[in-house]
This record gives structure tokens, C-alpha cells and sequence, in this order.
């Protein structure tokens, strides 16, 4: 062991505090209902430039081929779960589909300039926030909601939570984590000039959200 | 607490050297409302200049010449929001461990700032004789922060139907006084002042109020350096004046 | 050049630049007012405060036994824990690790602490290109200056300021003064970097001990970007960001992003607690967390100071800080300005180089009313301000205790005293004062270059409220 190691838990054990921990209760959130929670849900994400459309669970790859070629999204990057393969075996006009099955050192060029929107699955959304969980896994990494300029998720709207608190309680996440978690509130944005918002910096500039009933 | 028969009066030193007329004007609101008002002769300052620039064992032995000054168990009202912050709050800091340290709890528990205590024991119930004005409050960061009564003075003046209350940009900012500070960092003190004669210029106020003459004597001092009219006043004097109906 | 001496010299540069001021002025403002729009319900408020001051001391508290846990949760999970004492080690780990991985080219996200270590031109001078890939910090890197704001590190430099910028080093992109224009010129440009990197450096807001959890916070995907593209990932943070439990996340969240942009959270929250597994497509097949204590291990020493390292680096004490409102961020010339740089780096870097920040003070309390997690940071600069001038320093105290005290200074406060201390002293001198008063010292200090030197009443207070009837005792 190092012994820069040795020395900082040396002097940490040798400091010894015991600081004041004052009563953790906060008074507790008002309970929505699963419609508030959509609603909540909806809001929070408009306010922060995201779109939100409402659908029944069936519709949401009709909905895809007749908006992709509208909003002139072509080159579309899909995982290899359910949802891609779902979307790879349908005919949407004018529709380029890539399917994520390469590691991304054989095409991360391709991936940073050529796809136009990438479509994922969501593990849950937090209404009170407005946030999308994602857990990337093999069939759909960590890059999809990332690089590609327009980001579609589909999320389950009966599984909304009301906070974050809330998912890390009922998903059990304190018993271990996989590789990533995310937590996405909106499109990449930034105010670095100006205090200006400008969307898009790094990350999508749009983000859309099919919530599913 | 009720309505005690005696208080001490805790002038501070810069009322009593650069601003007598605010110690007295505080003194006769209380002594109107039928309290008995001592002005201990030895007192001079609650040692937060020392303090607030580090030197603790100074701040120490003032703040302890003043501790025989309040013997007996009557409140203790301080024309300042910071003088009053600093016996309230600092000076069981400052006394932690001495012999005395039990004598300056006591006193910092049963120290009021002026306004507080005319709306919070004196319940102060106000005429306005005086005419139609404007003013700007300017509150001080030690009793809107640190003694938490910020609201004492605005309650007060809501009271005088003749008086409109305007209000300043950045209200709630520094006036770049913070005692040494205006010595130590001059530039920033003087940017922060001029900033803050600006915004109560802008505001249309006829006159500006203070619960704190240390604000008072940096901003007064600095419209008065940049010979623009604008009058600066005591929070008590302007009380007095308005509800008197005494011309300034 | 004393300490003093430098410290002015930057503060007469941003007084005198009203550009600067004027940026520095619309920003606070408009952070102020955002900040405030997320606590409509102060209570609330409070109440939230009061539980983030208690998960941030457990912390503290349990420091040892924390960090330990999360090292051993971290290496199980997969990532490497790297421990360095001083800035330098912290670096030269950094540099060990892209080098024994042949990497040549890094992305970074953005990071205090490795402002704080100077990492950019360690690796700079050993041959390894070091892209920022924050919108700000790329901003800054162009212009060669440090940050300004720990947060939004470019805020003194407006779009025009920017816009010569990206002209200066992109010549090829076509000029514009646009701010969304701007964005997407910088994302063309770093879109390449992101692509080629073979290593991003990162911070950490959070490093969860229960799961081995590394937390970041951001809004533009550039922190995802640094530690997902490239095939290695390092992360440097301070030994205090160390937090116990996962539900002790969301409410420290919670309160950094209200009090930092007033947002109800950033876009992203990146819980990262492993390399890339078998089977996964993306990722970095490395992480790398390097802990670094410098000087946060020696602030627990005092029982007081020990409250800086509940700090979770939001911001909103300058952003509502008076002074910084008018000198920002660079007059104070350390890694971290503002009220918490003005608390943190003398203890950190020594009263005898840096106390003079000290000074930069009002006491408002500005700072200690926003703090999300309770830093009592006025009394505590007061504090610091007592240490300066100590007079018998003991040995395990803030470096550089009593550096700054003076002479004459301790004399005008030992006269100060005496006069005042002095009930009789104190009578003579008032009588001198208020008969004399015409009579001006001859002061050329600061104070007369904005205001005249005040003039003694003719009477007393203590002489009129006798001569009114008032009783003495």
C-alpha cells in the first residue's frame, strides 16, 4: 500500500471530529398521482427545452415512422434490445437504421458525425424533476443518449417515480450499481457566455420523450 | 417579554462621539413609552472594531469594561444592528472560557437592537405628524442578517401614513463600510459605496435611514464627498421628528 | 512585492475595468434571482439546509473509516484508487498512468482540483495535448487565464470577448458574435477532440462509499463525453467528497444545483461505478480515481475550521458575495475566490502567502445566509483574521499563523485599548474630540479618497443624556 495512503488515514484517525449531525427530517413531499406525476413530469421536461409526447403504448413505432422522415432524421442509431430490433424489422421510409452491435472503437467517426438521432429505451423517469433514468447496458451504451444531435427515449409511464430519493429506495440501487447510471433532465445545454442559454454543446440538442400509457 | 420599568441604553461609541442627536432620539422613544432609561456614564464600545480585525485579547479587555457597566438584569438596547450583534452573538465567542464568560451570556441575552425593541417589547404605536416624503431604507447587513430584524424597521415606518417607502437597487447588498475594511481595501469600499449611492439616488428617495450609523457615516460621508443632495438619518431621529412633528 | 502589494495591484485592474464589472454585475444578478425562484418556501429551505449540513458531517466525521470502505467498494467494482498528499504527487500519479497506456492526447471535464494541482501544464510540459472541453474552461484555455468563477469559470468575458477568441484560434470557422452560433462552433471543434482522445480527466461531486460510486454533475455532456469516449478514465477529487450512503445523494443534489444555477437539476447526473464490462460496447476500459488530500486532512485539526470541508463547491458564496460582485473572480489570484477561497486557501496554502484575503471581507454575511450546507463562513474569516495577527502562534495551528501581524498596527490596537478600556482615559479623549473638533488629523488613508474624515459632535452623547436628566447607573 502507498504510503501517501498510510499517511492521509493516519492523520484523518489522528484528527479525530465529531461534528454535529442535526435531525435529517425533511418535511415529506406531497404524494401525486400517476396522472400529476405525468403531468409534473411533462412540464418539468418543457421548461427545460425537452418535448414530451403522450401515447398509448402501441403507437410508439407509428409515431416514429411518420415523424423521423418529417423531421428529416434519416441516419437513426438503434440498440440490440427489444426496442431496436423492433425498429430495425419495420420499413420506415427514407430511413437509414444502424444498429449499435460494434464496440465503438471500430466506428466512433461514424458515430460522431453521421448519425442524425438515436432511439433508447429508459429504465424509469422522476416526475418532480422532470428526469429521465437510463441505465445503458450491451444492447444499448452509454453513447446513444449522448453524441447523436437528437436523442428519442421511450418511457413506461407507469413507471414514474416522485423523486430521486424514491428510485434509489424502490429500484434498490444501495445493493450495488452497474456500470453507468443516468439521470437526463433536458437537452446538453450550457450559459458559459453570457449566462445565455445555448443548446447543444456537447451532447443532444434535442431530447424527446415518448411517454407510454 | 413584557414591558420592563428600566433599561439600559447602550449608546455605542461612534453615537456618542460623531452621532449624540440618534443616542438621544432612541432614548426619548423609549423614555415616551414610559420606561425608565440609564445611560451608564463609563461605557464606550462593545469592541467589535478590535475584533473584527483580529485583535481579540483588545476587543476583549473593552468588551469587559463594559460588562460592569450593565450590573443589573435590565435590558440592554443598542442603537445598532451591529454593536448589537456583536454583544448578542460575538461576545460569548469572545468570552468563551473566561472567568466572566457566565456575566457576558447574560448580557448578550438581554441585548436588543433599537428597533427591535420598540416593536418586539414596546409594541411602539406610531402618529405621523410630519409631511408627505419619500424615503429609502438602507438595512444594515448586522441586523438584517446577523440579528435577524431587518423587518423591525420597515414595520415601524409602515406605521407613518405620510411617509412612502421607496426602494433602492440591490437593496439587500453591503454598503462596503465592514468597519477596518474601508481602511484595508479602500478601492473596494469606495466602489461599493459609490454603487450604493447610485442605486439610492435612482430610487427618487428624499432622505435615507439607517438603523446604523456606521452605514450612515459611509454612505452620508460619500454623497457628501460627491456633493449630492441626499440627507442621511438615523432610523430614531426620524421617529422622533415625524411623530413630534418638529421641523429637522 | 508583499502579499498586500500583489493583492492590490489586482484589485485596482478589475476596479478599473468596466467591462469586467459590468459582466460581473449582470451575471450575479441573474444567478441570484434564479437561486432564489427554487426555495419559494423557506422553511423548506432550511430544512433541507439543516439535513445537507448533517450528511455533509457525517461525513466528516467518519472520514477515515468512509474512505477507506469506498476503496475497497471501488476496487471491487473495478477501479483503481490512487491516494497522493501534495499537488505534485497527484500529478505525477496522473502522468504514470498515461503513460504506461502510451496515451497522448487527453479530454478533461471540469475540474477544481486539478486547478487546484496546475495538472494542465504538468502534462503540457511532458508532451501530452490537454483539451478543456467545457465551454468556460475551453474559453479560458484560448486565453490563457485560470478561472474566474468556480462554476461558471468564463463568466468575465463577454460574447464579443469570446467571439475574438474562437476567431484568434479557428480561423476556419466563419466569425460570429452569436451565443448559439458560438456553441455550436465550440462543438465542432471539441466533437473532433472527443473523438481521437485516448484519455479524459475528470472530477467528482460525490464518491459514494456503499456502491463505489463516482458522482458528476453537469449540464453540457462534456463530463459524459470525457469519461465515456475515451478508453481510459481518471478522476480527481478531494479526500472530503467522500459521502456514505446513496440516499445520501439526492438531497445534497438537490441543494448544489438550487444553489449553484438555480436549476432543480442539472441535465445529466453521471453515476459511474465501473470500467466497462464483457460484453459492453462503450465505456473506458480503465477508471482511475486519484484522491487528493493537500492540506484537507491538517483543516481537520481545528475544531472550528473543520466546517470548510463540509464545502460541495456550489458557488452561491460568491455569487453572493458583495465584493466579488465587484472584483471577481481573478482579483483574488488563488485557485478559489470568493468567500470560500478566501476561508479555504490561507489554510490550504498559508496566511503567510495568501492571508491577506482576508481583508476582502465585510462581514456581511451574505455568503453564510446562501450556503447550502450551513458553512458559518463569516465568523470563520474572522477567525482566520485573529490567526494573521496572532502573536504567539502555537505549532499546529493554519500555516503561517501571525504572519501578518504588524507593529504599529498592534500598537494603534494596543492604544485603542487603553483609551477604551479606560473610563476616564475614555472621558478625555471625548472632551479632546468634541472641543477640538475642527481641528482634522492629517489622514491620507484610503477612507478620505471617497468620503471626508467625520467630524466630532460639539457634546457627547455621554454629556447630553446627562445634561437631559438621564441617570448614569
Amino acid at each position: 500500500m502507498s504510503s501517501a495512503r498510510d499517511n492521509i488515514l493516519q492523520r484523518l484517525r489522528a484528527n479525530q471530529v465529531d461534528l454535529e449531525q442535526p435531525d435529517q427530517s425533511t418535511p415529506p413531499l406531497e404524494v401525486l398521482s400517476a396522472e400529476q406525476r405525468i403531468a409534473r413530469f411533462t412540464e418539468c421536461q418543457k421548461a427545460v427545452h425537452g418535448e414530451v409526447h403522450t401515447l398509448p403504448a402501441h403507437q410508439w413505432i407509428d409515431w416514429l415512422a411518420e415523424e423521423l422522415p418529417k423531421r428529416g432524421l434519416h441516419q437513426v442509431l438503434t440498440g440490440t434490445g427489444e426496442t431496436g430490433n423492433q425498429l430495425v424489422a419495420k420499413n420506415i421510409e427514407s430511413t437509414i437504421f444502424h444498429q449499435y452491435d460494434q464496440p465503438i472503437e471500430s466506428w466512433k467517426p461514424e458515430l460522431f458525425s453521421q448519425i442524425d438521432v438515436a432511439i433508447t429505451g429508459s429504465r424509469c423517469g422522476i416526475a418532480e424533476t422532470g428526469t429521465l433514468v437510463l441505465i445503458p447496458d450491451r444492447d444499448e451504451p452509454r453513447l446513444m443518449s449522448l453524441v447523436p444531435p437528437v436523442h428519442i427515449a421511450l418511457l413506461d409511464g407507469t413507471k414514474l417515480y416522485q423523486s430521486f430519493a424514491e428510485v434509489i429506495e424502490k429500484e434498490q440501487w444501495a445493493d450495488g450499481l452497474p456500470t453507468n447510471v443516468l439521470l437526463i433532465s433536458g437537452p446538453s445545454k450550457t450559459a458559459d457566455i453570457e449566462q445565455t442559454l445555448a443548446y447543444g454543446i456537447h451532447g443532444p440538442k434535442q431530447l424527446i420523450t415518448l411517454l407510454l400509457k | 417579554m413584557n414591558k420592563p420599568e428600566r433599561v439600559y441604553f447602550f449608546g455605542t461609541c461612534l453615537i456618542d462621539l460623531l452621532y449624540p442627536k440618534a443616542g438621544l432620539a432612541g432614548m426619548a422613544l423609549i423614555k415616551r413609552q414610559g420606561v425608565k432609561v440609564i445611560y451608564p456614564a463609563n461605557q464606550s464600545c462593545c469592541g467589535q472594531p478590535a475584533f473584527n480585525s483580529g485583535y481579540r485579547q483588545e476587543a476583549l479587555a473593552v468588551a469587559r469594561a463594559q460588562l460592569n457597566c450593565f450590573p443589573k438584569d435590565y435590558p440592554i438596547v443598542v442603537p445598532s444592528g451591529s454593536c448589537a450583534g456583536m454583544v448578542k452573538h460575538h461576545w460569548p465567542e469572545l468570552f468563551a472560557g473566561q472567568p466572566d464568560e457566565s456575566q457576558a451570556i447574560a448580557a448578550a441575552e438581554r441585548t436588543y437592537e433599537l428597533t427591535e425593541f420598540l416593536v418586539d417589547v414596546l409594541e411602539l404605536q406610531l402618529k405621523d405628524l410630519g409631511q408627505p416624503t419619500k424615503i429609502a431604507i438602507h438595512t444594515s447587513c448586522s441586523a438584517r442578517r446577523e440579528m435577524g430584524v431587518a423587518d423591525r424597521i420597515d414595520s415601524l415606518i409602515a406605521q407613518l401614513s405620510n411617509v412612502q417607502v421607496v426602494e433602492q437597487a440591490h437593496k439587500t447588498e453591503c454598503c462596503g463600510f465592514g468597519g477596518t475594511f474601508s481602511i484595508k481595501q479602500p478601492d473596494i469600499s469606495g466602489a461599493m459605496v459609490e454603487a450604493k449611492c447610485d442605486a439610492l439616488l435612482a430610487s427618487g428617495a428624499e432622505s435615507v435611514i439607517s438603523q446604523d450609523c456606521g452605514c450612515l457615516m459611509n454612505i452620508g460621508g460619500a454623497l457628501e464627498h460627491q456633493q449630492r443632495d441626499l440627507p442621511t438619518r438615523h432610523v430614531a431621529e426620524f421617529l422622533l421628528q415625524r411623530t413630534t412633528g418638529e421641523d429637522e | 512585492m508583499n502579499q498586500y502589494q500583489a493583492f492590490y495591484q489586482r484589485i485596482d485592474k478589475a476596479l478599473h475595468n468596466d467591462q469586467l464589472r459590468r459582466n460581473f454585475r449582470s451575471a450575479m444578478d441573474g444567478i441570484r434571482e434564479r437561486r432564489l425562484a427554487q426555495f419559494p418556501d423557506d422553511q423548506e429551505l432550511q430544512a433541507l439546509r439543516y439535513q445537507t449540513k448533517g450528511i455533509r458531517n457525517k461525513s466528516l466525521s467518519r472520514q477515515a473509516e468512509l474512505l477507506e470502505r469506498l476503496e475497497t467498494k471501488l476496487t471491487e467494482n473495478g477501479i483503481q484508487v490512487h491516494w497522493a498528499e501534495t499537488p505534485l504527487q497527484a500529478n505525477a500519479l496522473i502522468h504514470e498512468i498515461l503513460e504506461a497506456e502510451e496515451a497522448t492526447s487527453v479530454v478533461k471535464g471540469k475540474s477544481m482540483v486539478s486547478e487546484e494541482t496546475d495538472l494542465n501544464h504538468y502534462l503540457e510540459q511532458r508532451g501530452i495535448e490537454v483539451i478543456e472541453s467545457d465551454l468556460g474552461e475551453y474559453i479560458l484555455q484560448m486565453a490563457q487565464e485560470p478561472p474566474s468563477h468556480i462554476i461558471v469559470p468564463a463568466i468575465h468575458k463577454n460574447r464579443f470577448e469570446v467571439a475574438e477568441l474562437f476567431q484568434k484560434f479557428h480561423p476556419e470557422q466563419p466569425y460570429t458574435n452569436d451565443v448559439d452560433e458560438l456553441t455550436g462552433c465550440a462543438r465542432q471543434v471539441l466533437r473532433k477532440k472527443f473523438a481521437y482522445a485516448d484519455a479524459g480527466i475528470s472530477g467528482v461531486n460525490f464518491a459514494v462509499a456503499e456502491t463505489g460510486t463516482l458522482c458528476l454533475v453537469e449540464n453540457e455532456g462534456n463530463g459524459r463525453l470525457s469519461t465515456t469516449a475515451p478508453r481510459i478514465h481518471i478522476a480527481i477529487t478531494g479526500i472530503e467528497k467522500v459521502v456514505e450512503k446513496l440516499s445520501d445523494v439526492p438531497p445534497l443534489l438537490e441543494i448544489l444545483t438550487k444553489s449553484a444555477t438555480g436549476q432543480p437539476i442539472t441535465t445529466y447526473f453521471n453515476m459511474i461505478s465501473r470500467p466497462r464490462q464483457p460484453g459492453e460496447k462503450d465505456g473506458p476500459e480503465q477508471v482511475h480515481l486519484v484522491l487528493l488530500d493537500n492540506g484537507r486532512s491538517r483543516i481537520r485539526n481545528d475544531e472550528e475550521l473543520v466546517d470548510t470541508l463540509r464545502c460541495i463547491r456550489c458557488g452561491s458564496c460568491m455569487n453572493h458575495c458583495p465584493v466579488y460582485v465587484h472584483v471577481g473572480g481573478h482579483a483574488y489570484g488563488t485557485t478559489y475566490p470568493g468567500p470560500i477561497g478566501i476561508l479555504l486557501e490561507p489554510q490550504r496554502l498559508g496566511i503567510d502567502k495568501v492571508g491577506s484575503l482576508t481583508s476582502a471581507c465585510t462581514l456581511c454575511g451574505a455568503c453564510g445566509e446562501v450556503c447550502p450546507v450551513r458553512i458559518p463562513l463569516p465568523k470563520l474569516i474572522n477567525r482566520l483574521r485573529a490567526d494573521a495577527v496572532d502573536a504567539k502562534p502555537g505549532e499546529n495551528g493554519v500555516p503561517g499563523t501571525g504572519a501578518l501581524r504588524s507593529r504599529s498596527e498592534a500598537v494603534i490596537w494596543k492604544l485603542w485599548q487603553s483609551i477604551y478600556a479606560s473610563p476616564r482615559l475614555y472621558r478625555s479623549f471625548k472632551f479632546l474630540a468634541t472641543r477640538l473638533r475642527r481641528i482634522k488629523p492629517p489622514l491620507s488613508n484610503g477612507w478620505t479618497r471617497y468620503r471626508p474624515i467625520p467630524t466630532p459632535a460639539s457634546r457627547s452623547l455621554s454629556e447630553l443624556a446627562r445634561q437631559e436628566g438621564y441617570d448614569d447607573e
